[in-house]
């Protein structure tokens, strides 16, 4: 199958996720139960990585800007302009593709060779809208909360590398940190997290849903799922910082 | 009546089903039985209509599947209970939750009312009290139980059940078998199994259909199968020395 043939098929399957939940009831248990899945349980790993990323840009800001014409307030406003603008969004979203990427491809994929996508088609349950809808649904709604919570706490990881290190004192990171603040900045990074969380859900959901065969083909779909995902999310974030940026 | 008329299915240049025609009657259990290869699996799957057929027709009490708008089938599958392979329980579920789902789904019952039917099925199918347990939690012949539970679970006029009985031990086995055939009589449904096993086909095949390369090769009950000349058939079931004999003893009975 070419690569056309995988778009359109993916643009059909997403005609059949956006229809009207059979059961609201049931919808909403499977919307709060993916919250805790793809959301919740990747928080751990997000504030870990993002406070430790700040950290280190921090400090490798510090570290280039060692003349004394350059004020020491640049450290604080890079890395703050560094976690708005790219770690908060994209890199949040590249950890997610692999974390949360395998997870819905390798648990779609095993409820599709172990026939329960069947069982759930036979008995007339849309099993696309009611699989992939609420896992959309979580991540576009949690996941700006997430590269949110990213940016505070690698912005906090870098004002702490510079305290506990000595490089740079506390007033000055934080000057950096107030200094030309533009609000739309923040609206940029979420209009990115929202796009990529889309993309996070979806690939993944499709390459899990037509899988065909048995536990290998499962782990080679988990496999693609996260490469297509993380090639879609860095291309995308190219054209959306030329047309919201550019 | 579950009349097929003319079925044919392809796939590319395969071509699977070659154009089958057969009758399955209420409060039957009817095996559909064939080597691998012959076109089980794709005719069962043509009948649940998770393959469509290219020519053909299938007929559920005269409403003609093909026929039917997407509000038509989807009531029509509300009458279905399928019985997978391998159970195919829904992991994240205990059991209470997997048999329950097909009725907060497609009616409108009190947690209350459901509960008690959950309880009752679970009951007929000796599982009391296994209501919080998780699928990995049991064993080969208890997920084919909480399946057949879930299977019956809305009253359903049609059970299919695709190899009920594989990986089971013979008594296990033995127990699947008569507790479909049970509860066929019980619900007065008609049921459709795809089977490779001759003990089932022997035990409870009231109408057994018998595939070869995509046609239908012979059809009748289990007593008929013992006595035919069809060699396609014999070749098939009496593969084995065992059968062969129980073949043979049965026919000098029956001739004494």
């Amino acid at each position: 199958m070419n690569y056309l043939e995988h778009i359109g098929k993916y643009f059909l399957m997403l005609k059949q996720v956006f229809k009207r939940p059979q059961k609201g009831k049931i919808f909403w248990e499977v919307l709060f139960r993916e919250i805790e899945d793809l959301g919740l349980k990747s928080l751990g790993i997000i504030m870990f990585i993002s406070f430790f990323i700040g950290g280190v840009v921090a400090i490798q800001t510090a570290l280039s800007v060692d003349s004394p014409f350059i004020p020491k307030y640049l450290i604080g406003f890079a890395t703050k302009r560094s976690m708005i603008l790219e770690f908060g969004p994209t890199f949040t979203s590249v950890i997610l593709a692999g974390k949360v990427g395998s997870y819905i491809a390798s648990s779609i994929g095993t409820m599709r060779v172990t026939e329960q996508i069947d069982a759930l088609e036979v008995m007339g349950v849309n099993s696309l809208n009611y699989l992939v809808l609420p896992k959309i649904i979580a991540t576009v709604l949690f996941y700006p909360l997430l590269g949110m919570i990213a940016m505070f706490l690698g912005i906090f990881g870098g004002w702490a590398a510079g305290v506990l290190t000595g490089l740079f004192y506390s007033v000055d990171y934080i000057d950096g940190i107030r200094l030309e603040f533009d609000p739309f900045f923040i609206q940029y990074a979420l209009i990115k997290i929202v796009a990529f969380a889309f993309l996070i859900a979806t690939i993944p959901a499709y390459h899990g849903y037509y899988v065909k065969g048995g536990s290998l083909e499962v782990g080679r779909a988990s496999t693609q799922a996260v490469v297509w995902t993380s090639v879609a999310i860095i291309t995308l974030n190219y054209f959306l910082t030329q047309m919201l940026l550019g | 009546m579950i009349e097929v008329t003319n079925l044919h299915k392809s796939f590319g240049e395969a071509h699977i089903l070659k154009g089958i025609t057969t009758t399955f009657e209420k409060g039957k259990t009817n095996l559909i039985i064939g080597q691998s290869g012959s076109g089980k699996t794709v005719f069962l799957k043509c009948l649940l209509g998770l393959h469509e057929h290219d020519k053909g027709t299938i007929s559920f009490d005269g409403r003609i599947y093909s026929d039917l708008s997407i509000d038509e089938k989807r009531q029509l599958r509300t009458e279905i209970g399928m019985v997978f392979q391998g159970s195919a329980l829904y992991d994240f579920l205990s059991v209470q939750d997997n048999v329950m789902f097909p009725l907060k789904m497609f009616t409108q019952q009190s947690h209350t009312e459901m509960l008690l039917r959950v309880n009752e099925v679970l009951d007929r199918v000796n599982l009391t009290g296994a209501n919080q347990k998780f699928p990995a939690e049991l064993s080969g012949g208890m997920k084919k139980r909480v399946a057949i539970a879930r299977a019956i679970v809305m009253n359903p006029k049609y059970l299919f059940c695709d190899e009920p009985n594989s990986g089971l031990d013979p008594h296990t086995a033995t127990v699947i078998d008569n507790l479909i055939q049970e509860i066929t009589k019980e619900y007065e449904m008609i049921t459709i199994i795809n089977s490779h096993d001759m003990n089932s086909v022997m035990e409870i095949g009231e109408k057994i259909v018998f595939l070869k390369d995509g046609l239908k090769e012979w059809e009748g009950t289990n007593k008929e199968m013992v006595v035919t000349d069809n060699e396609a058939i014999v070749n098939f079931v009496y593969s084995s020395n065992l059968f062969k004999k129980v073949r043979e003893i049965y026919l000098k009975e029956s001739k004494l």
